[in-house]
């Protein structure tokens, strides 16, 4: 963990669908996370919000790989996003932002800036 | 060496065209160049002459720069009209000075025919021909409010437009009983006219103006041989046009009877040193009045003086396509069916407000002309029929029927010969993109940046594509079929593996027969492949992550994340009781809700939370899901039939909602739709469905493989007067055969297409079990039939699937920020582009 993060539970891993993504309230928006238990590591955090579209999504797109990369294809013009860095496979100028996420016993922790958590509790 | 002398005549746009072909050729060099323009300004583009009110400046429209002209050494002399041709000492007079020639071009065009009608030099009254005119017209238009144009054709209704664009109250009146007596019929006039009538032009056909007089409310009137008069503030006269032959007349050159400078098919004059092109050119006894006949006779004589062997000029296609008014016109060829023996077939849609005429050979096989009022949909597939001699299709009235659209793709792209004109704005030809292909272009991209092919209007594009693939496979350039990386096979072959080796989930299929973790294009093909096959709940654990979002919720994602909700209506049936509970259900969560074009209710709007409450209620109510949300069987929809309508002769509603409920839930390659039809008059619109029935007096006939959508596709007649069980047997075999053997994706219609043997071997395989499979494909379709379940049902009552439906897995309360709503029509819909 970095200093400049907080970090968040936001769920149990039961909650977690295989292979899948599901989405949660952070205090940095809607985080989509994606539990891929034949992958290491097997969790990952990136934005749910669709840059292409505008609609908080992405945990709800198809997970995959292509050329190489670990992706979440969008449910709604099906851009495909790396899911270690957010870029875009289809126009890398475009990237959503991504998180840290681990697990800590049964929890799912996300990670997010802290300043964002600071200003969403003062 | 001295250069000789060439010296063109009219800086027009044919001109100018000759001036851009010669100069690059090696001829060229060994002449000095003179261009003689009356105008005082530079080559511009006349077609677009109109584009001058809404904005466009000479500049937009000029063919060329003084600094172009500067460039190839060409002098050019603007305001200086010639006045004379001295032919025995070659040399040519104008306003200021004389100028000697070796070899000269007329291109002198046309001048505006102005009927010699009593008063037609009034003020006030123009024609419709040069910027200068342009201008006079806008200075008039200022101080009044209405604006004449004589002449109906398509100069005329262009300068009509102009009159509405400078904010005249237009009008048009023309000599003949129709628009547009050139190009179209009394059927296609009639709907032009009333198609401009309805953007506000007043139209005035069969009057001949007697005499233009002054006018009482307005500036002018005119008065008609049939004693009616018309007042008006401006008169332009677009009449048509006459060449522009004075020179040649006064030097002696050969002219037409009517006007016109003879020419031969090199486009020379009785003179062998002076040549004619474009409009003051007669070539076999015919004026051409469109730029692109103009075009090619400039090229023609560029090649001629270049001594190339081959230059002629044959004739030039009259076919037109343009917008008047917004309006689509098109003609094509013969037009009016003059060649003798020749038929016409015709399709008049009053309700859309098209009008099509195909003029057919005496022995049907050949397209002479067509026109088209209305939609130029069908404009470049036909004239590439009429231009290229292409042998028509058994039913040529697909060309022009609405639902025949998917056939026009059977005009392929080996059908065309290589001097098939395929971009004709750059007069790219079927052989050019084989050539470029030859030398080395390997794709789409490669060969329009090679040819220019599809760099022009566009209009083009598709073919373009078509050719190039159908050119690229035959040379052996691979197209590959797989699926995708991560599968080495064809959906069928999917679908055989599995069905053989008896796969029921994606991990085993790809561990043994893929590789890589699979992608959206292979994980939902392979969950369909596995629900007809075995027809598990799709949100089984081993299948919800190989779905779109569509069918993980069981809904159809809408552009704001929200979701729309379609419960079944089999046949369209529905009782008042049911359709209070979905009008509460709407109220209670807000939905906005709309008939489908389906027969059925969709109710948009609801978040992934609601859902599962919303289907709870409907399920309460006696709904069940509609597959609204997945490749599978959508509706069937249905007339009142024989129940309740006067000419029904089976029970529609009935066979409808049997079909329905026979195959709800069942997946295929694609959605699937039917139809069922009570009689002949078919209010359900079979023929445009995958599976179209239509009663008889002695049972049912069935229509395959049709479609709307993109490209829609008549379905063809299968079997027909079928009993109810021969109907539903034949039906559960066709699909199942397409399910099993269809592409990914793959309509219906486009399996049909890509069937070998098409429509005949499909009978063969359903109706006489040629491959002896049809036992087994009535056991699959019996084996899906009896495992339906409604998937809304049992994700209502499975907590742990319910549990999916969470908005924010953590947070039940929280609303989606980005779900913003506003009210349109009493409804709420979504906020433009949410943040």
């Amino acid at each position: 963990m970095s200093n400049n993060t907080q970090r968040y539970r936001v769920c149990e891993v039961q909650d977690l669908i295989p292979e899948s993504g599901v989405a949660v309230w952070t205090p940095a928006g809607p985080v989509a996370i994606f539990y891929l238990p034949a992958q290491t590591p097997s969790l990952y955090a990136i934005s749910h919000h669709d840059p292409f579209s505008g609609a908080n999504v992405l945990a709800r797109g198809i997970t995959g790989d292509l050329k190489g990369h670990l992706v979440v294809a969008s449910p709604i013009y099906k851009q495909h996003f790396d899911l270690r860095s957010g870029v875009c496979l289809e126009d890398d100028s475009v990237r959503v932002p991504t998180f840290a996420v681990h697990l800590n016993g049964e929890d799912v922790i996300v990670e997010v800036p802290a300043e964002v958590v600071a200003a969403e509790t003062a | 060496m001295t250069k000789k002398n060439l010296i063109v005549v009219g800086n027009g746009m044919v001109g100018h065209h000759f001036l851009e072909q010669f100069v690059a050729s090696d001829a060229a060099t060994g002449y000095r160049i003179l261009v003689f323009g009356e105008e005082k300004l530079l080559a511009y583009d006349r077609v677009h002459l109109s584009e001058y009110f809404a904005g466009s400046s000479h500049a937009d429209l000029a063919m060329g720069t003084a600094d172009w002209y500067r460039d190839k050494d060409i002098d050019l002399h603007l305001d200086e009209q010639v006045t004379g041709i001295d032919r025995e000492h070659r040399v040519v007079a104008t306003s200021q000075g004389e100028y000697p020639y070796d070899e000269l071009v007329l291109a002198t065009g046309s001048y505006p025919f102005v009927p010699p009608i009593d008063g037609h030099d009034r003020e006030h009254c123009f024609v419709y021909r040069t910027l200068e005119d342009l201008d006079a017209i806008r200075a008039s238009a200022e101080g009044g409010k209405t604006g004449v144009v004589v002449g109906g054709g398509l100069l005329g209704l262009e300068a009509a437009n102009a009159l509405k664009s400078l904010g005249l109250e237009a009008h048009v009146v023309e000599f003949a009983p129709r628009l547009m007596p050139v190009q179209l019929d009394a059927d296609g006039g009639a709907l032009l006219r009333q198609k401009i009538e309805d953007l506000g032009v007043s139209v005035h056909t069969e009057k001949a103006t007697t005499a233009i007089v002054e006018g009482e409310a307005a500036r002018l009137r005119m008065n008609f041989s049939d004693d009616t008069n018309l007042e008006t503030d401006l008169i332009v006269f677009s009449a048509g046009i006459r060449p522009q032959d004075t020179l040649a007349r006064a030097s002696g050159l050969d002219v037409g009877e009517r006007g016109g400078i003879v020419v031969n098919n090199q486009c020379t004059t009785s003179d062998p040193h002076i040549h004619a092109i474009g409009e003051c050119a007669l070539w076999n006894q015919r004026i051409f009045g469109l730029v692109a006949p103009g075009y090619t006779m400039a090229r023609t004589l560029s090649g001629a003086l270049n001594k190339d062997p081959d230059a002629a000029f044959t004739g030039a296609d009259m076919s037109t396509k343009l917008k008047l008014l917004g309006v689509d016109v098109g003609s094509i060829g013969d037009a009016h069916g003059q060649t003798p023996g020749s038929r016409s077939i015709r399709f008049n849609d009053e309700q859309a407000g098209y009008y099509r005429r195909m003029v057919v050979s005496a022995d049907g096989r050949k397209l002479l002309g067509a026109i088209l009022v209305g939609d130029n949909s069908k404009y470049d597939t036909l004239l590439q029929y009429a231009l290229n001699g292409i042998d028509l299709p058994e039913a040529p009235e697909s060309l022009i029927l609405p639902e025949g659209q998917g056939d026009a793709p059977t005009l392929g792209p080996d059908a065309l010969p290589d001097t098939a004109a395929i971009c004709s704005c750059h007069n790219v030809t079927k052989g050019d993109i084989c050539g470029a292909i030859d030398a080395g272009c390997s794709d789409l991209a490669s060969v329009k940046g090679e040819t220019r092919a599809s760099t022009g209007c566009g209009g083009c594009t598709a073919l373009l594509k078509t050719v190039v693939d159908s050119e690229l496979a035959k040379r052996g350039v691979e197209v590959s079929k797989d699926l995708c990386e991560h599968f080495p096979y064809t959906r069928q072959e999917l679908f055989h593996l599995v069905k053989v080796n008896g796969i029921r989930t994606f991990g085993t299929l790809i561990s043994q027969h893929g590789k890589g973790h699979g992608c959206d294009i292979c994980k939902p093909a392979v969950a369909s492949i596995l629900a007809s096959c075995w027809n598990e709940h799709i949100l089984a654990t081993d299948h919800v992550p190989l779905q779109d979002t569509n069918d993980t919720f069981m809904a159809n994602m809408q552009k704001n994340g929200t979701y729309s909700i379609v419960p079944r209506v089999p046949g369209g049936e529905i009782t008042p009781d049911k359709l209070m509970v979905l009008g509460q259900v709407a109220k209670e969560y807000d939905l906005y809700t709309k008939i489908t074009g389906g027969q059925r209710i969709d109710l948009f709007g609801a978040t992934l939370s609601e859902l599962p409450e919303i289907w709870e209620k409907l399920i309460a109510a006696g709904f069940e899901t509609g597959h609204a949300y997945g490749k599978a069987l959508r509706t069937v929809k249905s007339c009142v039939g024989s129940t309740w309508c006067r000419y029904g002769v089976q029970d529609s509603v009935g066979m409808a909602i049997e079909i329905e409920n026979r195959y709800k839930g069942l997946r295929a390659p694609h959605k699937v739709k039917m139809a069922v039809s009570g009689c002949a008059r078919e209010c359900a619109e079979a023929q445009s469905k995958d599976f179209g029935v239509i009663a008889t007096d002695k049972g049912w006939n069935l229509y395959v493989c049709g479609n709307g959508g993109m490209r829609p596709r008549h379905a063809d007649l299968f079997a027909t007067d079928l009993t109810d069980e021969e109907l539903i047997r034949t039906i559960d075999r066709v699909v199942m055969f397409y399910v099993r053997t269809a592409d990914r994706l793959q309509r219906t219609s486009v399996w049909m297409e890509n069937l070998e043997g098409g429509l005949e071997y499909l009978k063969q395989v359903v109706l006489e079990d040629s491959l002896g499979i049809c036992a087994e494909l009535d056991q699959h379709m019996a084996d899906i039939v009896s495992t339906y379940q409604c998937e809304w049902k049992t994700a209502v009552e499975n907590p742990d699937q319910r549990k999916r439906f969470r908005e924010f897995v953590n947070a039940p309360a929280q609303k989606d920020p980005v779900q913003q709503w506003a009210e349109e029509r009493g409804q709420r819909r979504p906020l433009a582009d949410p943040a």
